[in-house]
């Protein structure tokens, strides 16, 4: 996804002038191009992020349009207050983005384990949050931001994502994408979950269990008729995500089934209320919070076979 | 429009900034008072503003990063035509767009919105760089306090200026000594002050606050030193130009009530019916 960020940022720069890059010591082997071709909009401001956060805003009150980009927690929760105060409050042209989102930098331990920020930042007036599911979601995310006036949060995952989207799909800040059709379950994936998602769909499918998959790639704003839908339509709604489930997508998804008075069997996968203390890579620490292919498929027949046992029942 | 003399516009800050705190019983006087000088040379002779134009792209930009000081901005605005006086009236009454900490929503002339220490150096290099970048002659003005070269955020800031030779951006650190819970000699020592700011690659000055001849001297001096960034260490007395309010802590929090403020205005020269003075 990083890749295609960067791509996608240098093509946009060469169009736009207000364009700026700011990094926080971070990006080796991913923001060269950019800072090759631009090296007048390009500033790596140091191990800082406050402070790159704060020259962010102050560009953009001059009329720049920044992105600052670093690795995991570092330019989003070690700069919350920036991000609130300056970036926010004064609805700048910013758009932070990590890389490293969720669990991808998880051999890296704890520090490196970015799975608060996705409530933190949609809990921020006027920020709009979104975390593409490919490399495809992520360069057209990359175009949405640049056109979206005022804050945005770009969550991406790393190198080497799977390509989920053979085509081009349409790509609107706060629409869901469907991914897949289904009937009986929905599965709505955000960020690096969608490729696990859409796999646990075709099993589904080899079962017999016929499930929906939707790339909800926009948390803020949730595409919440999207949510409403499939809960009519669908007999269970799974949320997956690498991020903890207080304050993600499971919550905003649960926010927008009860205001809607849904009446779906619905569960939240992602990550605890706890820390990992243990070393483990990228695929070791999705089994540990089940988030792999078989533990979704697992989930989706319990909770598809309990509605059919209370169908049945009724 | 004709701008006053500096004593002048000094104590016309003072005296909407007493009458302020008087009337919505609001904190934050004595620190106001340390910078009214500061803000009456700044504001009187030194920054390239146009109230009809706030928007104005080639404008200087000033940032009150000690955001709780923002009842003399708010006033040195007013006096200098940004919006009218009696807006002053509506300051921090339900409703009103002059907060109790700096903000800018609805308020011409104010950049930026401060109240947690430690923002503004940040925002204040970002609009340096993008003047630099864009080629415009305008200078970034950014008012610290001295609790604020606590906060880490500050010295980032501090430490990127220099480097990105930002000669186009003035610190000025409004040190009256007191911090919000103590003397900042006691609570932690910033000394020596302005060479910390050398040796993080500023041209720093030390001045007296309260003296406009050096006040002016100094500001009409930068960039004090070609290519880089420039600090005045601003000494200053917390509560000047009230004596039973200089160099107390307590008028960091307290609001003077009608015959503190009534003694306030004797000593400040000013007539006491004038401003007339509205019930709490």
């Amino acid at each position: 996804m990083r890749t295609a960020f960067i791509r996608t940022l240098v093509d946009l720069a060469r169009n736009d002038g207000r364009i700026f890059l700011l990094v926080g010591d971070l990006g080796y082997t991913v923001v060269e191009p950019f800072a090759e071709e631009f090296p007048d909009r390009f500033v790596n401001v140091g191990v800082a992020e406050q402070n790159l956060t704060g020259i962010a805003t102050g560009l953009a009150l001059c009329d720049k349009v920044v992105f600052t980009y670093s690795i995991g927690n570092f330019p989003t929760l070690r700069c919350l207050e920036q991000i609130r105060n300056d970036v926010c409050f004064h609805n700048a042209n910013v758009k932070v983005v990590a890389v490293g989102g969720g669990l991808c930098y998880g051999p890296l331990g704890m520090t490196h384990h970015a799975t608060e920020d996705l409530a933190m930042l949609r809990s921020l007036p006027g920020m709009t949050v979104i975390a593409p599911g490919d490399p495809v979601e992520a360069a057209l995310a990359t175009q949405a931001v640049a056109r979206r006036s005022g804050p945005c949060y770009l969550r991406l995952a790393k190198a080497g994502d799977p390509i989920v989207h053979q085509e081009v799909p349409d790509f609107r800040v706060g629409e869901a994408i469907r991914v897949r059709d289904g009937s009986d379950l929905t599965l709505i994936a955000i960020g690096g979950m969608l490729h696990s998602a859409v796999e646990a769909g075709e099993e589904l499918g080899l079962l017999g269990v016929s499930a929906r998959v939707l790339s909800m790639h926009t948390l803020k704003p949730l595409d919440v008729e999207a949510v409403q839908r499939a809960a009519h339509e669908t007999a269970a709604v799974i949320t997956l995500e690498e991020h903890s489930i207080i304050g993600g997508l499971g919550s905003a998804v649960a926010e927008a089934l009860a205001a809607g008075n849904s009446a779906v069997a619905f569960r939240r996968m992602g990550i605890g209320d706890s820390f990992c203390h243990q070393a483990g890579s990228h695929d070791y620490l999705r089994r540990l919070h089940s988030l792999t292919v078989p533990q979704i498929v697992e989930e989706a027949l319990r909770l598809t076979v309990g509605r059919e046992t209370v169908r049945v029942s009724g | 429009m004709r701008v006053p003399h500096y004593p002048t516009l000094a104590t016309r800050i003072r005296t909407q900034v007493l009458t302020m705190s008087y009337r919505t019983r609001s904190s934050h006087v004595g620190t106001s008072l340390s910078m009214a000088d500061l803000l009456a040379v700044l504001y009187g002779g030194i920054l390239r503003v146009d109230p009809a134009r706030p928007d104005w792209p080639d404008r200087d930009r000033f940032i009150l990063s000690k955001g709780h000081g923002c009842a003399a901005v708010y006033a040195v605005l007013a006096e200098m035509g940004f919006f009218p006086k009696e807006w002053l009236e509506s300051y921090d009454r339900d409703g009103s767009p002059l907060v109790r900490h700096i903000t800018h929503t609805n308020v011409p002339g104010v950049e930026a919105s401060t109240g947690s220490l430690g923002h503004g150096l940040a925002l204040g290099c970002g609009m340096a760089l993008a003047g630099k970048r864009d080629g415009r002659p305008y200078r970034v003005f950014v008012m610290l306090s001295d609790g604020e070269c606590d906060e880490g955020s500050t010295w980032e800031a501090a430490l990127f200026a220099p480097h990105h030779r930002l000669c186009n951006l003035v610190a000025i650190v409004d040190y009256n000594k007191i911090q919000a819970f103590g003397r900042v000699k006691e609570v932690l020592d910033l000394e020596p002050l302005a060479d910390k700011w050398r040796a993080f690659g500023w041209a720093a000055r030390e001045i007296d606050g309260h003296d406009f001849a050096q006040i002016e001297d100094a500001l009409q001096g930068i960039p004090f030193d070609a290519g880089r960034p420039s600090c005045i260490i601003a000494h200053t007395v917390k509560g000047k130009g009230v004596s039973f309010m200089e160099n107390e802590l307590a008028w960091h929090y307290k609001n003077p009530d009608a015959e503190e403020l009534r003694r306030a205005l004797v000593e400040l020269g000013v007539s006491p019916c004038e401003p007339p003075l509205s019930a709490h």
